[in-house]
């Protein structure tokens, strides 16, 4: 992209993903069953020479948490900013 | 402890040994009994069916063996004490179950009705053929522990003393009648509550995930908890380590064999279990069990009439083998005659005990009748001369 | 809470299957692609939601891969025998009737080796959740033939294709009396996680069938490439239909496959039975058996 390219809106994530790339098999649930397809293989692989996911591009994250129920490793997981922010609010509300 | 009032019918009574085996488990304190119908063991599980819903208890007739021997041991896991009645078809099927209830620890009675064999064999008739079966009959080197009585009174006495060594050393225990004994109607004698002493599961007192299901101390019985108590256990089948995982190597193996046979190997001079009658300074030595102990009995008074200084020892427990005792008198004794209902078992057992010490005369019966008194009262005067 | 949590905006989060599970056991045994892994966030979703006291549910597990759930999930957690899961179930739950106890097992253990005990569990009525990860193969033996591979697959012990007719999982269990059946695949993770629950909140014998990926065997046996593109078929011809007839259900080698739940009726349970004939027989002097904390 070039700096005179006409500028889309920008786009902000709502979410995102946690991976333990440590035990990511590489199977590619996540990044295929991905509702706004915002996960990608990284170029990197872990020890035992899986790619496992990345956010790609991470503005596309809605954090709707599918890759975590898709996820047959326990290797990732999403969270939405607003669960986060209720929960900050929480625990400022019991402090 | 003392047994629970509800499960004993105080009084005396005029029953085969089936139904006071029944009697026995429900004195005992077993609530959870699973069966499959199969001759001759049955009116086990018929009167324990007509009785347990007044103790407070549950009976569920399974599918098949399979299915029996594994629920006992799911409601084992669920706090009972709990026991399956088969005859030798049955126990065949179950023998996978006997050592999943060995590598886990599950205490479990099983009661084999022995009967003719092999397969479907002399379903109405008596044998003691199974002998070797239970000792060995799961793959795998695996703990146990054998009864065998010889009237209805001890199906009754004895039933009691299994359910509580299942529950010490958390082994399964087989109750080892035969259709003889199981249908034998004599008086049997149930005392009351009071006087009937019972062995209470060793629980833990740990709590959380402070407890380790397999963890022994130098007893090397783990104490055990039930589904529902908090521990959130894993129990498997595989080879597993202290805390009930999975472990499959040689060394948690090794260890782990080692400590489940010694359970029976440091308490065998306090398992083993016989009846001796005149064997210090016998020239010869019968040694029954069972239904064949009786028939061995009179033998013995016959031969002692005719002047034979015979002794009798009697085996209460089957398993372990009290090879000990045996080894001892071998010293003194010229020969042991070994009268059972099966080709030649229990006689292998007498033999590597003996070695050369004396003559082992085997007196073998393929099954369907007990044996004639004088059939073996002619080894012992064979042997004695 | 793992030593190094996750912290977003300062707060601390976590992987939401993770306290379901046995984490020192991790990772888990499973191949790259397998379902199995999926249906377990299903099952733990579903835990999360159900309400039940988790120190009174039980899992018991037969053999082979799926019978390896029992393992990683963090609850009072047996792995039986083969084929015996639902009589070791039946025992625990009988022996105590407060438990809630789940069967956990795949296609051969329950419907081959334990084929028996399945149907009379569902015949009882047996008070078990009963979820049976049907992948069409055995892959802990290495890819034979269970009683659901389609006809033409091909297996390491049908190397020329399966010529046997599968069962109709569905079917058999509405037949033998289950009072809840469904069947949903790994793909369908938000219909199966709410198929758990309802199993879980079920009274009586309710029976899942998913449909789960074995790439290892099954799919690089019958060249269906990786786990995921089996997921993706499983997307492409599953039609979800509940009101099916049951019959209706038998699956053909990648073909179309309903989905749904077939059946949510009410039946006595083995208990309830017991319990009411004997108190109707036997009168006063009958306590019922098992019912002082109301059965789960």
């Amino acid at each position: 992209m070039t700096d005179n390219a006409p500028k889309k809106k920008e786009k902000k994530a709502k979410g995102t993903v946690f991976v333990r790339k440590e035990i990511c098999k590489g199977c590619s649930y996540c990044i295929d069953f991905c509702p706004p397809r915002c996960l990608d293989f990284s170029p990197d692989f872990n020890a035992k020479g899986y790619h496992y996911p990345i956010l790609s591009p991470p503005e596309g994250c809605t954090g709707c948490g599918l890759c975590g129920l898709y996820c047959p490793d326990f290797a990732i997981y999403g969270v939405k900013f607003k669960d986060v922010e209720k929960l900050k609010q929480d625990a400022a509300d019991a402090a | 402890m003392k047994a629970d009032p509800k499960g004993v019918l105080t009084g005396i009574h005029f029953i085969d040994g089936d139904q006071a085996a029944c009697e026995g488990a429900l004195a005992a304190g077993c609530r959870f009994a699973a069966g499959y119908p199969i001759t001759p063991s049955t009116e086990v599980v018929e009167r324990f069916a007509g009785r347990v819903p007044l103790v407070g208890g549950v009976f569920i007739q399974l599918e098949d063996e399979l299915a029996s021997s594994i629920a006992i041991q799911g409601a084992a896991w669920a706090g009972k004490k709990v026991m399956t009645v088969t005859s030798g078809p049955g126990l065949s099927l179950m023998m996978e179950h006997v050592g999943f209830a060995a590598f886990t620890e599950t205490p479990c009675v099983f009661v084999d009705v022995q009967r003719g064999g092999p397969s479907t064999g002399l379903p109405t008739a008596p044998a003691q053929a199974d002998m070797m079966q239970v000792r060995w009959g799961s793959h795998g080197d695996y703990p146990m522990i054998a009864l065998s009585p010889n009237s209805p009174q001890e199906c009754f006495d004895l039933m009691i003393e299994a359910f509580n060594l299942a529950e010490e050393y958390r082994v399964p225990v087989f109750f080892m009648m035969d259709e003889v004994v199981g249908h034998m109607i004599e008086r049997v004698e149930i005392p009351e509550a009071s006087e009937i002493e019972v062995t209470e599961r060793k629980w833990t007192d740990k709590k959380g995930k402070d407890y380790l299901p397999y963890e022994a101390d130098e007893s090397l019985v783990p104490a055990m908890t039930k589904a529902g108590d908090g521990h959130r256990i894993h129990i498997t089948g595989l080879t597993h380590d202290e805390r009930g995982y999975p472990v499959m190597n040689a060394s948690t193996q090794d260890k782990l064999l080692k400590r489940l046979l010694g359970k029976i190997e440091i308490n065998r001079d306090k398992l083993v279990d016989i009846r001796e009658d005149g064997v210090e300074g016998a020239d010869v030595v019968v040694v029954s069990f069972g239904i064949t102990s009786r028939v061995a009995g009179a033998a013995v008074e016959m031969a002692r009439a005719n002047g034979v200084k015979v002794g009798h020892l009697r085996m209460i427990i089957t398993w372990p083998f009290p090879s000990k005792r045996i080894k001892e008198l071998a010293q003194t004794v010229k020969a042991f005659i070994v009268p059972e209902l099966n080709m030649g078992q229990m006689v292998i057992e007498v033999e590597r005990a003996v070695v050369s010490d004396a003559e082992v005369i085997s007196i073998p019966h393929a099954g369907g009748t007990v044996h004639e008194p004088e059939v073996i009262l002619e080894k012992i005067m064979e042997a004695a001369r | 809470m793992s030593a190094n949590p996750d912290v977003v905006m300062g707060v601390e989060v976590e992987n939401p299957v993770m306290p379901y599970l046995r984490q020192d056991r991790l990772p888990h045994i499973w191949c790259p692609g397998c379902g199995i892994g999926t249906t377990v966030n299903c099952f733990a979703r579903a835990l999360t939601e159900c309400g039940l006291d988790l120190d009174q549910t039980a899992i018991v597990s037969g053999i082979g891969c799926t019978g390896r759930v029992a393992g990683y999930l963090d609850l009072d957690s047996f792995h039986t025998t083969h084929g015996r899961a639902i009589p070791f179930a039946t025992g625990l739950k009988v022996g105590n009737p407060d438990l809630k106890v789940v069967v956990y097992s795949g296609d051969g253990d329950l419907t081959a080796i334990g084929g028996n005990h399945f149907v009379h569990a569902a015949r009882r009525n047996m008070d078990l959740l009963c979820i049976c990860v049907n992948n069409f193969t055995y892959g802990m033996t290495g890819g034979q033939c269970t009683p659901t591979s389609p006809v033409g697959a091909k297996q390491t012990t049908m190397p020329y294709g399966n010529f046997e007719h599968p069962f109709n999982l569905p079917h058999l269990a509405d037949a033998c009396g289950a009072v809840y059946v469904a069947r949903w695949t790994v793909y369908h993770v938000k219909q199966l996680t709410r198929a758990m629950k309802e199993g879980l909140n079920k009274k009586g014998f309710a029976f899942i069938e998913v449909l789960s990926p074995c790439p290892t065997l099954y799919s690089r046996r019958n060249r269906l490439g990786d786990g995921v593109d089996q997921v993706k078929y499983y997307k492409e011809r599953s039609k979800i239909n509940n009101d099916v007839d049951t019959k209706d259900l038998s699956l053909e080698f990648q073909g179309d496959i309903t989905v749904g739940k077939f059946v949510d009726r009410e039946r006595e349970t083995w208990l309830d039975a017991m319990n009411n004939r004997f108190t109707s027989v036997i009168g006063d002097k009958y306590e019922p058996y098992g019912v002082t904390n109301g059965e789960k």
